[in-house]
């Protein structure tokens, strides 16, 4: 007994070292850089001033909702395909979702970029059809599809998962029980995919709101997500005690949206699903 | 046969490192720091790093001449790569900042001092561009470029030629006006129209500054550096606040771009080399500062970067002759705008400067539907919620009394 517990500490020991020194250590000085100011002296100025950055952050969650809102809209019904498909198709399906993966979110943040300019290839192609141009860059219709754009691989392949798993007797029993596709839906599958939801909408709903870059590309900069005014202090502004306290209260306000979030998909007594 | 042919290639060989070793002057300088590294840290688009149109790549011709492996980093401006320095965690042998960021260095004790009368190259160093009021003894940094912001414009876009800063508020020309990303210079731009000093340290003064750019920000299509050369070239932008030798570069590529030094006046700077205290390679850095002095070098680079060179070696060059009559680069004395430096501001306006900054940045993010649609989610969840417990309520009580 003695022999297996220790084996377990020595399995974990390499991840555990990892967090420690890439997890708890960076999150303890985010900590203490957002209570002290340049000297190194304690203060509460800089979580005080986060009232100024308000309409940001909400403005950021809110982005981040719709894009991962979307995204699911998308997401689940695509997943649910993929996971009837027979196993050749299924294999294609994933390369198809995860092929934009295999390049970097920069390089295709700035190639949506120059596609959905007013003079970019989406427009010239409209005009050479004589058909009116779009405006669609640098609002915010453009970032949130940014945000879809390049998260949503990480909201279907959680539901893909969980679906590819899903007893089919179950919907054929309530099928068999007199439930039509609807009740079906809402009382079988939708339970049963919830912790899938619940994953994918972590994974994209985080990433979403703390974004920068794909903000500024998209964005035009005119208008500013949380994710760029922190990335402003730490790289031009030289200001890393309001960068630790914007990113603090950011945290703080992302596991609050995710423990809301839990609390719709945990207590169906399948235990909930992590933060 | 055979041996012949190798004799022959031997011989060519020989000749064209011949040829190579003798395109350098004071070749002898460079030897001695063979197989070490060397850490560039420089502006984007600020060195010439290709063999096309003549022009040479710069740090491969010095890891040829001296045996150096150059390890080359880029940023987008002064206040990018200043905390990078001050914060240590980086070692950069070289970098490359403007004239009030190099006399904040120097104050903050940053730099090193470079020995310029052991760069044998030195000399090529035009007598105005010595002893400037950063650098008064010539201690700790060596010219690169001079240059001077100015309003880059479509012409096929804009209607009149502006003359004004004013053009940038013009309300014909709203969603077409990009501005600089960089608190410095764009406020320089509002500083000009209203009369301002562009070191001007008082509170009042920079507030109104701020505000003349809250004013602008719905005009605006983005706040922007590097991408302005796509978004200009493109014709997606009419008009943009840029320095002088990125516009050159543009225009070789839209000729439909023009350029004008408002008569407000503009800012002129010179980005001059220096060794940070971090550095870890002194020798290599001289050599390399040596290396951008000569002239060769510094004519591939005045070419391929655009700006105005300090280097009296590629001035007086005659292949140099036709990018000196550029009047935009080099204008005339009648012609010359207003100009005026930046100096290092103390402490308290830096940290204002940031704080204003970060408001224009924030401003205008309207946010009435987002509370609707809070509301509008929160509402859904609350009556789910409810609709749930009325459920497990009956449920439970249905097990307590299932008669019922």
């Amino acid at each position: 007994m003695k022999k297996s517990s220790l084996m377990k500490k020595l399995t974990a020991a390499p991840y555990l070292v990892w967090a420690a020194i890439f997890i708890i250590v960076p999150l303890i000085f985010v900590l203490i850089y957002s209570v002290t100011d340049a000297d190194g002296s304690f203060t509460l100025q800089y979580i005080s001033d986060i009232g100024k950055y308000k309409d940001v952050m909400l403005n950021s969650i809110w982005l981040g909702f719709i894009a991962t809102v979307i995204s699911l809209v998308i997401a689940y019904p695509l997943a649910y395909i993929m996971a009837r498909t027979t196993a050749n198709v299924q294999r294609t399906m994933m390369i198809l979702v995860m092929l934009p993966m295999w390049m970097n979110l920069l390089i295709r943040t700035y190639s949506m970029m120059i596609l959905m300019q007013d003079t970019g290839i989406i427009n010239s192609v409209l005009t050479y059809f004589n058909l009116p141009n779009l405006h669609m860059i640098n609002t915010q219709g453009a970032v949130v599809l940014g945000m879809v754009y390049n998260y949503i691989p990480y909201m279907i392949l959680p539901l893909y998962s969980i679906m590819s798993k899903m007893d089919m007797n179950l919907i054929e029993a309530a099928g068999d029980l007199g439930a039509n596709k609807i009740v079906t839906f809402k009382d079988i599958i939708l339970p049963l995919t919830l912790p899938g939801i619940a994953s994918g909408f972590t994974m994209v709903f985080v990433p979403s709101v703390s974004t920068f870059y794909i903000s500024k590309k998209l964005g035009g900069n005119t208008f500013s997500l949380i994710g760029d005014v922190i990335e402003m202090q730490f790289k031009s502004a030289n200001n890393y005690n309001l960068g630790a306290a914007l990113s603090l209260v950011l945290m703080v306000l992302i596991i609050i949206c995710m423990m809301v979030m839990n609390r719709f998909t945990g207590d169906d007594d399948d235990g909930g699903v992590l933060i | 046969m055979k041996k012949l042919f190798f004799l022959m290639v031997m011989t060519v060989l020989l000749m064209l490192t011949a040829f190579g070793a003798s395109a350098y002057e004071n070749e002898e300088f460079y030897k001695g720091s063979e197989g070490t590294t060397i850490n560039v840290f420089n502006w984007g688009e600020y060195i010439s790093d290709t063999y096309e149109d003549g022009m040479l790549d710069v740090n491969s011709e010095f890891e040829k001449v001296t045996g150096i492996k150059v390890n080359y980093v880029t940023y987008e401006s002064n206040e990018d790569m200043y905390p990078k320095i001050k914060n240590g965690g980086a070692s950069y042998d070289i970098i490359i900042p403007s004239d009030y960021m190099i006399e904040r260095m120097i104050a903050e004790n940053m730099l090193k001092k470079i020995d310029v009368n052991a760069l044998p190259n030195y000399r090529y160093i035009a007598e105005e561009y010595k002893n400037m009021y950063f650098d008064p003894n010539n201690e700790y940094s060596v010219p690169y470029n001079v240059g001077m912001v100015g309003l880059i414009y479509n012409t096929k876009m804009v209607e009149e030629r502006p003359t004004s800063w004013n053009a940038l508020w013009d309300e014909r020309y709203a969603g077409k006006i990009l501005m600089i990303d960089n608190p410095r210079d764009a406020f320089a731009v509002a500083q000009k129209i209203l009369g301002y000093s562009l070191n001007s340290t008082d509170e009042k003064e920079l507030s109104d500054v701020a505000q003349l750019l809250v004013e602008q920000k719905p005009l605006l299509q983005g706040y922007v550096m590097d991408e302005i050369f796509n978004k200009m070239e493109s014709g997606e932008a009419a008009m943009v606040p840029y320095y002088v030798g990125d516009f050159v570069l543009m225009q070789q590529v839209n000729p439909d771009l023009d350029f004008v030094y408002p008569k407000e006046g503009v800012n002129i700077f010179v980005d001059s080399i220096c060794i940070p205290k971090c550095a870890q390679n002194y020798d290599a850095a001289l050599k390399y500062i040596n290396f951008l002095l000569d002239p060769e070098i510094a004519m591939s680079n005045a070419f391929y970067i655009g700006y105005a060179t300090p280097n009296t070696g590629v001035l007086e060059h005659p292949d140099y002759a036709e990018m000196k009559e550029n009047k935009y680069l080099y204008p005339a004395e009648d012609e010359m705008p207003d100009v005026e430096y930046f100096h290092n501001l103390p402490q308290e306006t830096l940290l204002m400067f940031s704080d204003l900054w970060n408001e224009i940045r924030i401003y205008g993010t309207d946010n009435t539907h987002i509370y609707v649609g809070f509301g509008v989610v929160a509402a859904i969840a609350i009556g789910f919620g409810v609709k749930k417990a009325v459920t497990k309520k009956r449920r439970e009580y249905w097990y307590e009394f299932p008669e019922s």
